[in-house]
């Protein structure tokens, strides 16, 4: 069993990090048709996340594909039982993830408008609906005890749920205004400064709810009170940071926040994956959805050589894309690659 | 139709849809690595504005690839959740190897390099356009490793306790006999959809004479990547029959509606009527033999006929209809080979005109129409591969129809293919208009290229 646990926390840190990653992506699409106020401004802050937004959309890719190597049952019944909103967010993640390429290659004013209003709604929706999503697995959906979801659309959107979803939505927000403010220059950076310090004490006020009610809804065991005390003060260290204008320090904290309040659902959740609102005999739990000690060794093998290596280089690009991008720089296209639009008369 | 239908209608448009972007993904990232690595080593600008140009078609059409492959990763769990409990312990693992090992690898150097052009050392910036092409190489090894498990189960026991499937030997899923042929198949089958891709567009300017210079070299590296590939894989997917006559004898018998068991087999070019109720289409222009090797490898091999192999799986099995749609099987097989035979002509006389393109009018004609064939080709051919493995989902072990999701209705699968069906048809339409768009251009110009990081960037250029 011990390897099933070992892959539980494997799939909650990937989980995380996928939020933390491509949160800011989702913060960025979210506000860059605010930051930006001309065409100029709204490509530089596309900038900031344009080499990297793909690679990291990856751990989410890997979040599926390991909950179906690992605990095929919990894979099984929570994409068929959350159908509505794995929909949802599937539109949310296509239409957000095409905008890039088509808006770099759009040529007029007017489709540039619409990939700016895809990227911005793909980015609004996919957090939201993926933050009510993991929360109701904590929350529990009706589930049977041959593991089958028996409800319908109504019990995926309780209260609780939605408020998880909002809440890691508005820390995507923070956690991309002050990605912003790190990253770009003038005025996009001035509006990012600005939003973020406004929305970040909304983040902390959001996070103290989260914390209260899953605590008090949800919670048992000391180890999980502990995630939510760190998101509390991660949180309220993030508005701090934030009103004092320490941009390293805010992201952070907006970083550890969002991966406290990710990291909590999963730290309540265990040993269970999926609560059934029937009674404990539907829930699934680690034990009983998990794939056989030989399968997970062989993934265990995997991710232990893998894992390192992805994390090198996928460090490495934040290296080589460190610079801050200001008024001139840094062109959403390699710069000598495309003349502007990659135009060109079209040959006769 | 009933639930199954419908997610059966689903999974296969959009694995079809997948499958129009991710040939061209695997292929091209590998073409537009060889101009990159030519302007490497001669640097010509030519070479850089062929790898430029192209490069720009290819982070286009990966976009679409890459959306649609997420959808993919979810479907299993959400119209086959019956499948996902009963293959996972199986299946799971090539598909998260494929995240880990190659999705990673993919998508982080293709931002690196599409943005790392004036960041990185010429060195290191080609090393990661190979990178791209590795990653996506891997995809498809891993992801076929998990298809060719569902065509030929090996490396697994049924857990008596779950009666589910339960793995016990990874070594022998990833050197299976079906997915090593399939794989090269599929390997084989993206190099000629970017080869003919690559030459269409460069006909199409070469008729135009724009750019002239630059396209005969484009035009002259996808001939010589075309016509090997082209012709080992018309070698490889034989061998992929004899394969399969081993393997899954009934997807064979059904691609040559031969109901009735013969030695030797002929084989029918053309046959009218022939659907799964009518067992006596008229066949026309029969070559004798070939049949016999096609499936077998040898003169005289027997192939054994539908009405024994259902006589047979009953048998084995219990009472039902072991037999796929023939008139799919039989007409998918002779689109890909007629279709593939095509391509093929079309590379030799490429070949030997190869020397004076600019001056073939009706080579670069037959060349420009020639674009949409590989990918009618692919579809066909996964047409052959999987609709030939019905009525089973996993061959042998788990019916399609009890591998469906039993909490998802037919109402919530209509919604999801209506929406699947609205997006991916807009997404066509712009990712096509894009593609095309940029194809008709020149090359781009380039100036010298300087490596120094530093240097002021100019403004942003989309
Ligand atoms: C033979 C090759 C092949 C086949 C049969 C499939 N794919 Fe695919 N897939 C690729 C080859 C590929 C690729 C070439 O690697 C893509 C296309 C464009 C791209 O960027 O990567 C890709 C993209 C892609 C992505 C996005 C990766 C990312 O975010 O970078 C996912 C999640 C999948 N695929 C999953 C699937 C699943 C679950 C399939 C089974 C039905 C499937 N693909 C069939
Ligand atoms: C991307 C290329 C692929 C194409 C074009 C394709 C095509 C198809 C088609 C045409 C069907 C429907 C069969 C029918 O209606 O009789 C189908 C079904 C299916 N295929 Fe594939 N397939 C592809 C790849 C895969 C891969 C890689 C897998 C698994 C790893 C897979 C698994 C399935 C499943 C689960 C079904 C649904 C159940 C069924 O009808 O058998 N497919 N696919
Ligand atoms: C340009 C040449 C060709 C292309 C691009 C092509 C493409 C494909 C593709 C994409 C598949 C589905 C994936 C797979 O199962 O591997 C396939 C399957 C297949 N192809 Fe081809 N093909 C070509 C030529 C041929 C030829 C000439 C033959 C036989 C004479 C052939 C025999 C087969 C067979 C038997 C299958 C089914 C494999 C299975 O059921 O697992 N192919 N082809």
């Amino acid at each position: 069993m011990i390897l099933a646990d070992v892959w539980f926390v494997a799939l909650a840190v990937v989980w995380v990090g996928f939020l933390l990653l491509e949160g800011f992506d989702f913060g960025v699409g979210m506000l860059h048709g605010i930051v930006g106020r001309d065409e100029e401004g709204r490509e530089e802050a596309i900038g900031t996340i344009a080499p990297v937004w793909d690679g990291n959309e990856v751990w989410l890719v890997l979040a599926v594909g390991g909950t179906f190597a690992a605990f095929p049952s919990w894979y099984a019944t929570m994409f068929s039982g959350f159908y509505p909103l794995v929909l949802l967010a599937l539109v949310g993640l296509i239409v957000r993830g095409v905008s890039f390429e088509f808006r770099a290659h759009a040529e007029s004013d007017r489709s540039r408008r619409v990939w700016s209003a895809t990227l911005t709604v793909g980015s609004l929706v996919t957090p939201l609906v993926l933050g009510i999503a993991l929360a109701d697995l904590l929350h529990g959906v009706p589930i049977d005890t041959a593991q089958e979801f028996v409800g319908g659309p109504g019990d995926l959107v309780a209260p609780y749920p939605v408020v998880t979803g909002l809440t890691i939505t508005l820390l995507c927000l923070v956690h991309g205004a002050v990605f912003l403010a790190l990253k770009s220059g003038g005025d996009v950076r001035r509006r990012a400064t600005r939003i973020a310090a406004l929305l970040a004490p909304f983040g902390a006020l959001a996070v103290v709810v989260f914390a209260a009610w899953t605590r008090f809804g949800y919670g048992h065991g000391a180890p999980a009170a502990a995630v939510e005390l760190a998101a509390v003060l991660a949180a309220l260290a993030a508005a701090g940071l934030a009103w004092a204008g320490r941009w390293a320090g805010a992201f952070a904290a907006t970083t550890l926040t969002i991966a406290a309040v990710a990291g909590s659902l999963f730290a309540e959740l265990a040993p269970r994956v999926m609560v059934s609102s029937l009674g404990p005999a539907g829930d699934l739990t680690i034990a009983n959805s998990s794939s056989s000690p030989y399968a997970l060794t062989v993934m265990t093998v995997v991710l232990a050589v893998l894992l390192p290596v992805v994390l090198l280089y996928q460090g490495w690009t934040y290296v080589v894309f460190r610079r801050r991008l200001g008024r001139s720089g840094p062109a959403a296209h390699p710069p000598r690659a495309m003349p502007p639009g990659d135009e060109g008369p079209v040959a006769p | 139709m009933s639930s199954v239908e419908l997610a059966r209608l689903q999974f296969a448009s959009t694995s079809i849809y997948h499958f129009l972007f991710v040939p061209l993904t695997i292929g091209l990232a590998l073409i537009t690595a060889i101009f990159q690595t030519r302007w490497h080593r001669g640097d010509r600008d030519d070479d850089l504005r062929l790898t430029k140009f192209f490069g720009t078609l290819l982070v286009i059409n990966i976009a679409v690839g890459v959306v649609t492959g997420l959808v993919q990763e979810f479907q299993f769990g959400m119209t086959w959740s019956g499948y996902a409990r009963f293959v996972g312990d199986v299946f799971g693992a090539p598909l998260a190897m494929e995240g880990l090992a190659a999705f990673f690898l993919e998508s982080t150097f293709l931002g690196l390099w599409w943005f790392g052009w004036d960041r990185l050392s010429r060195r290191v910036h080609l090393a990661t356009i190979w990178a791209v092409a590795v990653g996506s190489t891997l995809s498809a090894a891993f992801i076929m490793a998990a298809n060719s498990w569902m065509q030929y189960p090996v490396g697994y026991v049924i857990d008596a306790g779950t009666g589910r499937a339960r793995l016990t030997d990874i070594g022998a899923v990833l050197t299976s006999p079906v997915f090593l042929r399939s794989f090269l198949h599929v390997l084989l089958a993206a190099l000629v959809t970017a080869a003919v891709v690559v030459l269409a567009v460069s006909a199409w300017h070469l008729r135009r004479a724009s750019s002239p210079e630059v396209f005969a070299r484009s035009a002259r590296v996808a001939l010589l990547v075309l016509a090997p590939a082209v012709v080992l894989n018309l070698l490889v997917g034989s061998e992929l029959g004899v394969t399969e006559g081993e393997f899954q004898p009934v997807k064979i018998a059904a691609a040559e509606a031969q109901w009735t068991t013969c030695q030797p087999c002929s084989f029918s070019l053309f046959q009218v009527g022939g659907g799964t109720a009518d067992k006596d289409p008229t066949k026309l222009i029969q070559v004798p033999h070939l049949l016999s090797v096609l499936a077998t490898n040898s003169w005289d091999g027997k192939v054994v006929g539908l009405n024994d192999l259902q006589a047979q799986y009953q048998a084995q099995y219990g009472p039902g209809d072991y037999i796929p749609n023939v008139f799919v099987q039989y007409w998918s097989m002779r689109v890909m080979a007629y279709l593939a035979g095509l391509v093929a002509l079309l590379a030799v006389w490429g070949l030997w005109r190869r020397r004076r393109l600019a001056s073939s009018p009706w080579f670069l004609r037959a060349a420009i129409w020639a674009l949409p064939l590989p990918f009618v080709i692919n579809t066909a051919g996964w047409m052959l591969t999987e609709n030939g493995r019905q009525p089973w989902i996993v061959q042998g072990l788990q019916l399609t129809r009890d591998a469906a999701s039993p909490s998802v209705g037919a109402g919530a699968v209509i919604t999801s293919l209506a929406v699947f069906v609205l997006l991916y048809g807009l997404l066509a339409v712009v990712a096509w208009t894009l593609m095309f768009r940029h194809a008709r251009r020149p090359p781009p110009a380039v100036d010298v290229p300087d490596d120094a990081a530093d240097a002021p960037v100019p403004a942003p250029s989309y």
